[in-house]
């Protein structure tokens, strides 16, 4: 489970958290819904480590990431997959050997052992006959694959994606999501998925977390998003202006 | 102020470069892509350089002599001056610095607008998010291979700058080939070539870590790597000719 307690995130006098206390529940697809502008991107980058927060803290399993140490970070982020909004693929690695890059770096596999382990990961994602292209050879939603095999390719217990269907068709997005969901199940790992997009959250959002200019407006379960509707305008607006 | 907190974060900078890279054999791999781009791939242009360079420098050292308009008659001077100039001045001045300033040019706008770019498209943000110290991946590699194939390639090139003086000569006819090669080996002195090499390693380091450091801070889009590239390439430079100052009034 990752838990905010009291996060603030300052960029000079814009205050761009503010106070967010939230759960993420492990084996479960977490969304963080809200419109452009209100924090999400950088509530995840804070959760991630590449942002500093102001103050308060993010639990990993009650490890507070911001006070651990130098190699004691870098060790909680090698358990730490993310997807990323351009997805970030190394382009001057094949597809193979951006899968591969986090084995080298990370585990003592030997080179068979790794490229079965590649191969695992890609048919996984349902990527077959791409190992030897470069990212700009592929398309947009088979990079999004490639970034998702790239995560989960060491045994990850928390995965990251930002806006993963962002530039895609719909079609492709439901791909995505339904691939999201499944890994997540299948591992068991805690993902959080930073969205704007409402037929993802129905679709595969269990815990949703709702920001609304830089403060947590709302949380809760995907059942009971429709009741807080009710109650909660900037909710309501959200999700009425996303469909 | 802005200069002084641009010196601090360099010198932050250089602290995470030259943490102990995660993995030794990705290092090593690394390290041997950018030797071949640093090394091999700058070796055309620095031979074409360093050959026009110094046979421009004969031509106008000869022609400067066998004028009129000097000071003193063309009589007083013996020719061999002209090797001796070419010489001295190939290894205390042009080979380092025209070189480096060549290769500012080259690899220092390359690696900081492939470092650029690899911020910009979040490549960067990825090392981080695994666990990577991405200051000293993606600059390590460069800086340690810029250091082995710059100074080989000021060496190559101070040979290369005596060699185009030689050839200018006998193509000129401004003077005879043994004037050149007397004057050449009159004006010896040892300690220069130690002066070359300082310059060399100091110069080189100057490339490597400048256009990393610029390429690692671009923020932005397309617009801002460019940038980064032409920043780089202009305090490499700038950096350069003020570093041959310094080593200059050191060591001579």
């Amino acid at each position: 489970m990752i838990q905010l307690q009291d996060l603030n995130k300052y960029f000079e006098e814009k205050h761009v958290l503010k106070n967010i206390n939230a759960s993420f529940l492990p084996g479960v697809a977490n969304l963080v819904i809200g419109a452009s502008g209100g924090g999400k991107s950088v509530l995840v980058k804070t959760m991630v480590g590449l942002e500093k927060p102001s103050s308060g803290s993010v639990l990993f399993e009650n490890r507070d990431y911001h006070t651990l140490e130098y190699e004691e970070q870098q060790k909680l982020r090698r358990e730490i997959g993310m997807l990323f909004q351009g997805t970030a693929l190394f382009d001057s690695l094949t597809v193979e050997e951006n899968v591969a890059f986090p084995l080298m770096m990370f585990s003592e596999m030997s080179k068979d052992e790794r490229r079965d382990r590649v191969n695992d990961c890609l048919s996984r994602v349902n990527l077959v006959n791409a190992n030897k292209k470069t990212p700009a050879e592929i398309s947009g939603g088979m990079k999004k694959r490639v970034g998702i095999a790239r995560a989960i390719a060491l045994n990850i217990k928390y995965l990251f994606c930002d806006e993963p269907n962002s530039g895609l068709d719909p079609l492709t997005s439901r791909v995505i999501d339904t691939l999201l969901i499944d890994i997540t199940k299948e591992f068991g790992i805690t993902t959080i998925i930073n969205s704007h997009d409402m037929k993802t959250v129905k679709d595969i959002g269990e815990h949703i977390v709702f920001m609304h200019l830089g403060e947590k407006w709302w949380e809760g379960s995907n059942s009971d998003l429709a009741k807080a509707q009710k109650s909660n305008k900037e909710l309501d607006a959200f999700v009425k202006a996303s469909f | 102020m802005k200069i002084f907190s641009e010196i601090g974060r360099y010198i932050l900078f250089m602290q995470y470069v030259f943490k102990r890279p995660e993995r030794g054999r990705v290092f090593w791999s690394m390290l041997v892509r950018e030797m071949n781009l640093i090394g091999v791939d700058s070796l055309v242009v620095v031979i074409l350089i360093a050959i026009i360079t110094g046979a421009v420098t004969t031509v106008q050292t000869a022609s400067q002599l066998t004028s009129d308009a000097g000071i003193l008659p063309p009589s007083l001077f013996p020719m061999e001056i002209v090797g001796s100039v070419v010489g001295s001045s190939s290894v205390l001045e042009l080979a380092p610095t025209i070189t480096c300033l060549v290769l500012a040019g080259k690899i220092g706008a390359n690696i900081a607008s492939e470092i650029g770019n690899m911020q910009v498209s979040e490549q960067i943000d990825a090392y981080e998010v695994m666990g990577i110290n991405s200051i000293g991946f993606v600059s390590l590699p460069k800086i340690i291979a810029g250091m082995i194939m710059i100074p080989c390639l000021i060496i190559a090139s101070c040979f290369l700058l005596i060699l185009g003086g030689l050839i200018a000569a006998k193509l000129t006819g401004v003077m005879t080939m043994d004037e050149y090669v007397t004057g050449l080996r009159s004006s010896f002195v040892p300690h220069y070539a130690k002066v070359l090499m300082v310059k060399a390693f100091v110069f080189s380091f100057i490339i490597g870590s400048l256009s990393c450091f610029q390429g690692y801070y671009t923020k932005g889009g397309a617009l801002e790597v460019g940038e980064a590239g032409t920043k780089a390439v202009t305090k490499i430079c700038v950096m350069i000719l003020l570093f041959d100052l310094i080593v200059a009034k050191l060591l001579l």
